[in-house]
């Protein structure tokens, strides 16, 4: 195992601080947009950031979204991150509607902008919120959240959140201020984080080397 | 309960890390990437990297100590002074950064909040405000260029133009509390914080831990920046974090 990964560039992002994590959890990194080398790939990571709309026009204009879905279909391990794992479901509601991969059932809908007791909260959620097991779920074992415990925390800054249809695609939910936030999803080889595990000090690079062993 | 964020506030003047007092009066401190990695390993939660004379000479060299931070730091990194245009926000986010708080060129353009908060999000566009007190002792007065030059604005009102713009997140700072070590200004945070939607960054005048619980409880910070107290290592940022949940307030575990 070579620990090859591409990280796909589409224009958006901070590639940099993605692929330094990567590097330093002893991934090879290859920042490209290259269609063939996509669906040649062993590991693919998919960040963004900014709209949900603009990724997903910009993934488009750029032909990449086949080459991701015919990857994805291979079984090998692919990673969105943030707006990168948002676009993995069916339809975005940001600014309008926009239909995206539909690799995982749902949608991604604006983080409820007042708190469970109905008082105002602040949007975006911006910091680090504790990750923890959806219902029904009994443990990360075998995922890339394998050697994360409930309750450790990692750093997140988003306005919208994704709504799996299906529970068996919630990986990790978190809590913020009674409401629910989908903190990672995952469909098979699937994975997404709506947090950012490089920029989640310790616990997220933990995160990225289980995800490099995949 | 959401976690109050820790943040370590990096004045620049490349290639040093200074610190002064109501942001004037600079006192070199030495490599700030060295200083940005010691408090990341430390377990600070973010960083501000500001340079302080971007703005006055029109440069920013800020981008390199940024990328060499960004290799070794995996957290979050803001940078502001001198970020003027589309460019040089484009120019911090490739270094690493992963927001850009804007002052000067906010001010001058507001339209530039927007166009930030279009093209990469309103994530990273944070709104940088140097605040002092009204001479009448009512209200306060938005500053650029550290204090020097007045915008004839009002801090609350800008502050909710440019939410309404699409600013993300606001740092606040107060001059008249900067650098004493007398506590933040917490009647301007919650001022501020109680204006807009967005997360408020209390910034300026940090000293004991019971100052950020009086920011945080009564001026209802989301998060606060703190200088002198780490440059100076006047306190380990474990005594800090610890203080600060043994006064109840949530923060981050690693």
């Amino acid at each position: 195992m070579t620990n090859e990964v591409i990280l796909v560039d589409y224009g958006v992002g901070n590639l940099l601080s993605v692929a330094r994590a990567l590097e330093e959890c002893d991934a090879r990194v290859m920042i490209t947009d290259d269609t063939t080398k996509i669906k040649q790939a062993e590991r693919v990571v998919l960040p963004g950031v900014g709209a949900f709309g603009d990724c997903i026009a910009e993934l488009r204009r750029r032909d990449l979204v086949e080459p991701i879905l015919e990857f994805a279909n291979t079984g090998r391990p692919m990673l969105g991150i943030c707006v990168g794992m948002q676009v993995l479901m069916e339809i975005g509601e940001e600014f309008g509607e926009h239909e995206a991969f539909g690799l995982i059932p749902g949608r991604v809908q604006p983080i409820e902008n007042t708190k469970a007791d109905g008082s105002p909260h602040k949007i975006p959620h911006i910091g680090w919120t504790a990750l923890e097991l959806p219902e029904g779920r009994e443990s990360w074992n075998g995922t890339i959240l394998e050697d994360i415990e409930s309750g450790q925390t990692c750093y997140f800054v988003h306005s919208y959140t994704a709504n799996p249809t299906n529970t068996e695609n919630m990986l990790a939910v978190s809590d913020y201020n009674g409401r629910r936030i989908m903190a990672a999803v995952q469909a098979d080889n699937v994975y997404g984080t709506q947090f950012h595990p490089e920029k989640s000090g310790e616990v997220g690079l933990k995160v990225v080397t289980r995800f490099l062993e995949m | 309960m959401v976690n109050l964020r820790l943040i370590a506030r990096l004045d620049v003047k490349a290639p040093n890390l200074i610190k002064g007092v109501h942001l004037e009066g600079l006192r070199k401190m030495g490599d700030p990437q060295q200083h940005a990695q010691s408090y990341y390993e430390a377990g600070i939660d973010e960083i501000i990297y500001m340079d302080v004379v971007a703005s006055l000479y029109n440069r920013s060299s800020l981008h390199e100590i940024v990328q060499r931070t960004a290799e070794q730091v995996f957290i979050p990194i803001t940078v502001g002074g001198g970020v003027r245009s589309l460019d040089d926000v484009e120019t911090m986010l490739r270094s690493g950064a992963d927001k850009v708080a804007i002052n000067t060129a906010a001010t001058a353009q507001p339209e530039m909040i927007g166009d930030v908060a279009r093209r990469f999000g309103s994530q990273c566009m944070v709104l940088s405000i140097e605040a002092k007190r009204r001479p009448s002792g009512e209200g306060w007065l938005a500053f650029t260029d550290n204090g020097r030059e007045h915008t004839g604005r009002d801090v609350v009102e800008w502050a909710k133009e440019a939410v309404d713009l699409g600013a993300g997140e606001i740092l606040l700072t107060s001059i008249d509390q900067e650098g004493t070590r007398k506590g933040f200004d917490v009647e301007l945070t919650k001022a501020v914080s109680q204006a807009v939607t967005v997360p408020v960054i209390a910034s300026g005048g940090m000293g004991t831990v019971d100052h950020i619980i009086d920011v945080v409880k009564e001026g209802k910070a989301d998060a606060v920046a703190m200088a002198d107290v780490l440059h100076y290592k006047r306190q380990p940022f474990s005594e800090i974090r610890a203080g600060v949940v043994d006064a109840g307030i949530a923060t981050r575990q690693s």
